[in-house]
Order: C-alpha cells, then sequence, then structure tokens
C-alpha cells in the first residue's frame, strides 16, 4: 500500500510532469506553408532530388483537399500559415556518440524517463529519439546493424538506403490517402526507420521517443516500418510535450509493411500535453498510422494508450491482403477535462482465412467526449474471413461522453464477425467493497479502472505496462467525486 | 451524368410542382399548416438530396436510383382500384378497421371502418379543411424537415394519407389496418403522409401494409408522426411486401410521453429499394420503447434500416432487436442510433443486429452506434455477420435430417426470435407464411 500511496502522491503533487521546456538553441525555418518552405526543408536534409518531388506533388494534391469535418470533436480552425513547419535542435556537427550529444538535449530526456544512457545499459532497448522535428539520437546501432537491421532516422535512411525508402514510402499510407497524411507527405522532417531482413528476429524491443519542444511548431513525422519475410520486431513509440497555451500541430504517419511470415508489433503511449484543466492548450494529434500484411501468414499488432492530447484523431489499421494474415488492435483510450479522442481501427480482409480481433477500451472523465470509430470490411474474396469486436466504454462523472461508431461491411458469406459494446460507470458496489477493505475511492477507481484496462495493458511490452498503468492514475486523478 | 448535377435536377422538378400543388390547394394555402409545407421546402432546397457521400445515405445511393428511373412529370392518379383488386390483398377480410389507401389516398368507400367510441379516422385532407386542432398542433411538428430531405419532401407535398386520433381512456379494441395499395401503370410517385395521435391511458395496434397492383416503377415517399401521451400503449406493425420496381421511403416519428409504451415491428420482403427511417424520441421519464424488425431479401432487393432512440429524459428503456437473412444480390443496410442525453440517467438501452448472409454476392453494412452522456446508465450493443452455425447443422444432420431441411430449420428459428412478439395472430400468420415463401 506505501508504495501506491507514494504514486499518488507523486501524481497529486503533479498534474502534468513532462511540461517543461527546454532551452536549447534551435533551428527554425520561418512560419507559413508553401512550395519554398518544403525546399527548404528538403534543401535541410540534404535530399535527393526524387524526394523533393514527393514531397512537392504531395503539396499540390494537399492545395486541393478539404480538412476533414467528419470526426467526432470539435476545435478551432487550424491555420496551416501560422505554424513552423521545421525546428532542429541547433548542432554543430552530427554527433557520432552520445558522449557528444548536447548534455542539456541529453538531460531533456533524462527528465522525461528515458535516460538514453541509462536505457543503453540496463534495459536494451534501441531507442531513436525525435526532438522537435529531428531524430536526435539513436543509440544500439551497430548492434542492430551486425544482424543487418536497419535502424536509423528517415532522413539518414534517405541518404544511406534512398532503394529501400523508395521502394516503401508512401506504399501503406499514399500522399493522396487524406488531408493530414498529404500535409505529413510534404513538409515531414524526420522520424524513424527500420529495416528488418529476412528471417531475422530482433532481439530487443526498438523504441521512438517524440518530444515537442519549441513554440508553434507542428511535428511531422514519418515513421516506416520493414519486415522482411519470416521477420520479427516489437517498436515501441512514446510522446511528451511542454505545456503550452496555444495548441500545436502533430500530424504524424506510420507505416508498416510485413511480408510473408514476418510479424509486426507496434506499441504507443501517446501523453502530450492535454491542455489545462480549462481546456486551453494541448496537442492537436491527428495521425495515420496503416500497416500491410502483404505476405502470407504475417501479423500486425497495434496496442496503443492513449492519455494525452487536447484532440485526438487516429485509426491505427490493417489490411490484410496475405492468406491467413492477422490484424490486432488493443487501445485504451483516457480523456478527462476538455480532451476529445476519436480513435479506433479499421481491419480490411482481403486475403482468405484473415483474423482480426479488436479489443477497445475508452474511459471518460470531466467533461471529455471519447468516441470509438472503426471498420472492419471483408471483401468479397475473403473468405472464412474472421472478426471479434469488442469496445467498451467506462464512464465517470455527469457531464463527459462517450460515442461508438463501428461500421460492419461485409461482402462474403463465409465470413464471421461479431461486434459488442458496453457503455457503463464503475459500478457504486464495486467502490464499496474496495471502501469496505480499507481502499480510499481515489486508489480504488485507479484499481478498477487498470482492471478494466488489463486486457489491452497485458499486451503492452513490461516498460511501458508499468508507465501507462501510472499514466492512468495520473490522468484520472481527481476526476471522481 | 454527375451525382450534383442530378441532385440539382431533382430540386428543380419537385420546386416546379411545388407551384403547382399550391394552386390546386384552393384557399386552403392560408393556412398556417401551409407555412410549414413552405419552410420544408425550403429546407428541401437548402439541404438538398443526399449525395453519395452522405452519411446517413453512404450505402443507400438513392438520389442516383431515383434519377435514373423516374422522371417525376406527376403524381400518382387514383380512381382505379375495384373491390375485387383487393380479394387477394393481404388483411382486407380480417376482422379489423380497414383503411383502404390507393396511391396514398384514402378511398373511403372501400374502405372498412366500424365506429368505435374514441377512435376517430379520416383522409388528412378532411382534417386540413376542418382546421381539426390536434392535427394544427401536431402536424409537422415532430418531424424535422431540416434533418432529411425525404422527410422534407413529403412534408412539403402533404395532403394525403391518413389522420387517427384515439381519445384519452379508449382501448381500441381491433387493429388498425392501413393498406396501401399501388395502383396505375408507368412511372408513379407519391407522398402518403399520416398523423397518429394516442391520447393519455389509451390502447391501440396499428399495422401499415403495402402491396403493389401496379406495373412499372413507383416511388413512395411515406412520413408519419405518431403520438404518443401519458401512459398510452402503442403497438406499430409494418409489413413490406412489394413489387421489384418500388421504391419506398419511409420516414416515421414518434414522440412518446411519460410512462408511455411503444413496439414498433418492421418486417421487409420484397421491393427494388426500401430505406426505412424510424426514430423514437423519448421525451419524458420511465418511456418504454421496443424496435423490432426483419428482414428477408433476394433478388436484387436494397433494404436499408436506420433507427434512433433518443433518451431526453432519466428511467427511460429501449431495446432493439433486427435480425436479416439476406441472398443473391440483395443488400442489408442496418444503422441504429442510441442518444443518451445528458439528463437522461438511469437509462437502459439495448440495440441488437443479426444478419446472416446466404450468397458472396449479398452485402450487409451495418454501423450500431451509441452516444452516451449521461454517465449512470446501462447501454450496450451488438452486431454478428455470418452464416449458420456449423455445430447445429452437424447435430440436426446427425439426427437424419437433410443438410436443406437442416437449414431451414434453424433459418426458421433464427427468424423466429422477431416473430414470436407479435401479438395479432392473423398478422403473425401472414409473416409465417411470407417466411416459408422466402426461405423454402
Amino acid at each position: 500500500m506505501s508504495k501506491d500511496n507514494q504514486i499518488l502522491e507523486e501524481f497529486t503533487s503533479s498534474e502534468y510532469k513532462y511540461g517543461f521546456e527546454t532551452k536549447i538553441d534551435t533551428d527554425t525555418a520561418p512560419k507559413g506553408l508553401n512550395e519554398d518552405i518544403i525546399r527548404f526543408i528538403s534543401a535541410k536534409k540534404n535530399e535527393p532530388e526524387w524526394m523533393l518531388e514527393w514531397r512537392l506533388k504531395a503539396y499540390r494534391h494537399w492545395l486541393t483537399m478539404e480538412e476533414p469535418t467528419w470526426p467526432n470533436v470539435t476545435y478551432p480552425k487550424v491555420d496551416y500559415n501560422d505554424i513552423i513547419y521545421y525546428a532542429a535542435p541547433k548542432q554543430k556537427k552530427q554527433p557520432k556518440s552520445l558522449d557528444e550529444v548536447d548534455p542539456e538535449l541529453l538531460d531533456t530526456f533524462k527528465r522525461l524517463g528515458i535516460s538514453l544512457e541509462e536505457q543503453k545499459r540496463l534495459t536494451g532497448v534501441a531507442v531513436d529519439a525525435v526532438m522537435d522535428s529531428v531524430s536526435v539520437a539513436t543509440t544500439f546501432k551497430d548492434k542492430l546493424a551486425d544482424l543487418g537491421i536497419v535502424f536509423c532516422s528517415f532522413s539518414e535512411a534517405v541518404q544511406e538506403h534512398p532503394e529501400l525508402v523508395k521502394k516503401y514510402l508512401g506504399s501503406v499510407v499514399p500522399y493522396t490517402d487524406n488531408f493530414f497524411a498529404a500535409l505529413n507527405s510534404a513538409v515531414f522532417s524526420d522520424g524513424s526507420f527500420c529495416y528488418i531482413p529476412k528471417g531475422v528476429r530482433c532481439p530487443m524491443e526498438l523504441s521512438t521517443y517524440f518530444r515537442i519542444n519549441t513554440a508553434n511548431t507542428g511535428q511531422f513525422e514519418r515513421t516506416l516500418i520493414v519486415a522482411e519475410d519470416a521477420s520479427y520486431v516489437s517498436y515501441l513509440e512514446g510522446c511528451t510535450a511542454p505545456m503550452r497555451d496555444e495548441n500545436q500541430l502533430h500530424a504524424a504517419v506510420v507505416e508498416i509493411y510485413a511480408a510473408e511470415d514476418a510479424e509486426v508489433k507496434y506499441s504507443t503511449v501517446q501523453n502530450w500535453y492535454p491542455g489545462d484543466q480549462e481546456g486551453k492548450g494541448g496537442i492537436y494529434n491527428f495521425v495515420t498510422k496503416r500497416g500491410i500484411c502483404a505476405g502470407d501468414n504475417s501479423k500486425i499488432s497495434w496496442t496503443q494508450v492513449e492519455t494525452g492530447s487536447a484532440v485526438t484523431w487516429k485509426y491505427p489499421s490493417c489490411i490484410l491482403k496475405g492468406d491467413n494474415s492477422i490484424g490486432e488492435f488493443y487501445s485504451v483510450a483516457v480523456t478527462n477535462n476538455y480532451q476529445q479522442a476519436d480513435t479506433g481501427t479499421k481491419m480490411i480482409h482481403i486475403g482468405k482465412n484473415t483474423k482480426s480481433r479488436i479489443v477497445s477500451k475508452g474511459v471518460s472523465a470531466g467533461r471529455s467526449q471519447n468516441s470509438y470509430r472503426g471498420q472492419v470490411k471483408v471483401l468479397k474474396r475473403a473468405e472464412n474471413a474472421r472478426n471479434f469486436s469488442q469496445c467498451d466504454s467506462l464512464l465517470m462523472g455527469n457531464l463527459c461522453g462517450a460515442h461508438t461508431f463501428p461500421y460492419i461491411d461485409i461482402e462474403n458469406s463465409s465470413a464471421q464477425v461479431e461486434h459488442e459494446a458496453t457503455t457503463s460507470k464503475i459500478g457504486e458496489d464495486q467502490i464499496f467493497y474496495c471502501n469496505q477493505r480499507g481502499i480510499d475511492t481515489e486508489d480504488a477507481v485507479a484499481l478498477i479502472v487498470n482492471g478494466y484496462c488489463k486486457e489491452v495493458l497485458n499486451q503492452l511490452p513490461m516498460e511501458f505496462a508499468v508507465e501507462a498503468q501510472k499514466l492512468l492514475a495520473l490522468t484520472l486523478e481527481g476526476s471522481v467525486g | 451524368m454527375s451525382t450534383k448535377s442530378a441532385k440539382a435536377e431533382l430540386e428543380n422538378i419537385f420546386n416546379t410542382h411545388f407551384e403547382d400543388f399550391e394552386k390546386s390547394l384552393n384557399g386552403l394555402s392560408e393556412k398556417s399548416t401551409h407555412e410549414i409545407r413552405k419552410s420544408a421546402l425550403d429546407s428541401l432546397n437548402h439541404i438538398g438530396f443526399p449525395g453519395n457521400k452522405h452519411e446517413e445515405y453512404k450505402y443507400t445511393p438513392l438520389t442516383r436510383q431515383l434519377q435514373k428511373n423516374f422522371r417525376f412529370e406527376r403524381f400518382a392518379s387514383t380512381g382505379k382500384l375495384k373491390l375485387e383488386d383487393l380479394k387477394d390483398v393481404p388483411f382486407y377480410n380480417e376482422n379489423a378497421h380497414i383503411v383502404v389507401l390507393e396511391n396514398g389516398v384514402v378511398n373511403t368507400e372501400l374502405s372498412k371502418v366500424n365506429g368505435a367510441q374514441g377512435l376517430g379516422i379520416m383522409p388528412l385532407k378532411e382534417a386540413f379543411k376542418q382546421n381539426n386542432e390536434a392535427l394544427a398542433n401536431n402536424f409537422g411538428r415532430h418531424l424535422f424537415a431540416e434533418k432529411d430531405a425525404f422527410a422534407a419532401l413529403n412534408t412539403a407535398f402533404a395532403e394525403n394519407g391518413a389522420y387517427i386520433h384515439i381519445e384519452r381512456n379508449t382501448s381500441v379494441e381491433k387493429p388498425i389496418v392501413l393498406l396501401y395499395i399501388t395502383t396505375g401503370s408507368g412511372e408513379l410517385t407519391y407522398h402518403p403522409r399520416n398523423l397518429i395521435v394516442a391520447e393519455e391511458n389509451c390502447e391501440v395496434n396499428v399495422i401499415e401494409s403495402f402491396t403493389s397492383l401496379n406495373k412499372g416503377n413507383a416511388f413512395i415517399n411515406q412520413s408519419s408522426e405518431i403520438v404518443v401521451e401519458k401512459n398510452a400503449r402503442f403497438n406499430y406493425f409494418k409489413l413490406q411486401n412489394e413489387s421489384e420496381s418500388t421504391y419506398h421511403i419511409d420516414n416515421t416519428q414518434v414522440v412518446q410521453h411519460r410512462d408511455s409504451l411503444f413496439n414498433a415491428y418492421t418486417f421487409t420482403f420484397d421491393g427494388a429499394l426500401i430505406r426505412n427511417n424510424l426514430n423514437i424520441a423519448l421525451e419524458e421519464e420511465h418511456c418504454e420503447a421496443h424496435m423490432y424488425g426483419l428482414y428477408l431479401t433476394h433478388g436484387k432487393t436494397h433494404v436499408d434500416n436506420h433507427t434512433v432512440v433518443d433518451h431526453k429524459e432519466p428511467n427511460s428503456f429501449s431495446n432493439e432487436i433486427y435480425k436479416g437473412i439476406v441472398n443473391d444480390h440483395s443488400k442489408g443496410v442496418f444503422n441504429g442510433k442510441i442518444f443518451v442525453r445528458q439528463p437522461a440517467q438511469k437509462t437502459n438501452a439495448f440495440q441488437s443486429n443479426k444478419n446472416i448472409l446466404l450468397s458472396d454476392n449479398a452485402t450487409v453494412n451495418t454501423k450500431p452506434q451509441l452516444e452516451i452522456w449521461a454517465d449512470d446508465v446501462k447501454c450496450s450493443h451488438g452486431c454478428t455477420t455470418g452464416q449458420l452455425d456449423e455445430e447445429s447443422l452437424f447435430y440436426l444432420r446427425s439426427r437424419g435430417i437433410s443438410l436443406q431441411k437442416a437449414r431451414n430449420i434453424l433459418l426458421h428459428a433464427f427468424a423466429s426470435d422477431v416473430l414470436e412478439h407479435v401479438s395479432i395472430s392473423f398478422l403473425k400468420e401472414h409473416v409465417e407464411y411470407l417466411i416459408h415463401k422466402e426461405l423454402d
């Protein structure tokens, strides 16, 4: 109990503990968006001609698109010309090892609880840290290279593995896909690239840490994961941002390509700054994530814990193209105060005997609105497709909302698709039971919520699971009463 | 032709029609009810016909279909229906209050309304003429034209249909049957409009049944407003079994008051394209609403059921079960919405949609949707789409029952879930007969 109390105390004293800003000189582009800015970003990154062309094509397409209004969220219109599209921590030259990285920067990551050095030594997780828009440090690169695994920042990949980037970039999320994917394709500044060769099982968790630091910047990173035949990789992603009154835009794209027999597991703990208790400030998290099970017997699994952001709008999806491929989606979305989340998944069954499983747990508190939106689509030739979806919502307080929008489109008679959803509040009897045993109400709520989310949290890698549990308790703190 | 110009063209046609329609009203166009018509037309011009990206009509591209199949030169005429035509029309000879509507117009000669105390049935046109007070208070007040283009279209041209009024403390013993019969040849359009007011403590059963005796394409755009007052009990049955060239859109808006009970049953069999919008507003506390639906489709039939239950006040209960068996090239669409507004604490709302696909060319699109703003609620929804359970089939076959027979037994069992709630025996028998016909 004493340990729990300590955790609780830790959280009562801090509302958003990642809300500091690091005073690091940054190299920024002027505000606004036009072809010159794109050329500027591309030139800064020393990109080849084809890359610039691709960006410009995306930008021209973006100009013809309209911002989507169908999500169940409301936010003031984003002025796309009032955003800095490129901000990089200033460094004299490329660091060769961690010792050369700006100590201030390392300190930032230490405060975030992802001390690069420490992680390197203790946990054996390879980390690629992205601050504002630029990847600042990647650990364990050499060790991974021995196995033929490429794990580096996106801009490095463009320089060193252009053929891979050229082949897979935009193959899962084309720049024409949607408004934010097009925007990202035009202005993305960095991100992570990961390539697992044939038959290799990645021995450690790969991890990216995203941090927005500079004011008025948008973060547009791009992650591309390619898993060749019979390979395996588990990938983690975490995010934080300083507390600011204005809203900041985060529009990322994640693409996963899984070849025959490959398996990719992608876990996210998203903890962007959610805005203060009056709903002021916070990150707009408009992300496109999609994986394709291109080969037979491949598997992609998404796990997400969404606790941050003022507005979240994301649907990690799986295209199950290969026969016998499997897609999974496990999600916990917690909203408090004025947060809004519209999140869910898409499972597109194309191949035969494809299976998908969706477990979504929403928790809403305060005045927040939490929506699940998902699609399960079984195409005509997807024989024996199987889907099970479960999306539950938990409501705390009478000013919040929980919404469910599942779309189920079936074109094959051998498909078996089930969807179930429930909405309820934490039972008074449950709380009473805990109280009776000397657990106070706040702890009881944390206990019950953790139990409710267990199915999803169990999917997370160990290091993240602990962090995620703490986060849940923190986000919901003060919401009972 | 692109959808955009198709939409504009449809709107144009109806605007011209409206001018003719106004002239035909002969002095009645000065009334307040006519203002509602005019504002409905404005709404229609404002929202326009739904395009193929419209969320509510995503799976049912109505505008394109209408554009393709209709020229809307005139509204359907009447006077062709004879007594002998009715001998094969289901329910005409049952012991009930029979209202015959030919192309949406009440035929008083063929109708058989036996005088019952506290029950008033008259053509809607008549009620408009009489300055009926309940009509003025309710017409166009519950069905919101600005929400749906077809409801707006119906309201703009509302003239014919049935007006039914059940006085307080009346228990209407015999069911009221509205027989809609489409007659004539060539393409037909009509917009039947009903208003049913069930006053305090009354009890009533209303059956609507649709039959086609026509040749050619028909577009029926029907709207109904139903008011269920305090402590009233209302059973509402709808049977849609029409010709394969009938396009049928139905908007039904139900308003329930304190302690009332409303049961809706929708049975859909044949038709080219059928779209049902069933909206129930639970305005006050302790209301109870049940919605049962069954659709058995084959050929190219397209059935779309959209339902909304809006819980506005605490302590209400709603339950919904829709089941579908979809065969051949047909398509089944279901969209159920449950809204629980912030004051509606202690709401219980359940929803389920189950589908069986019998053919690889058939499609099911379902979207069970919950939107909840209150915390002390119990809500759940579920939907399944699949085929017959292998194990159940095996069980039956291991007992010497042929595959065909075993499938039939299971499909009947699947459908009977909905049917067993029907209390009117002649209706139940007829639906059973239709199920047999469809499955065997």
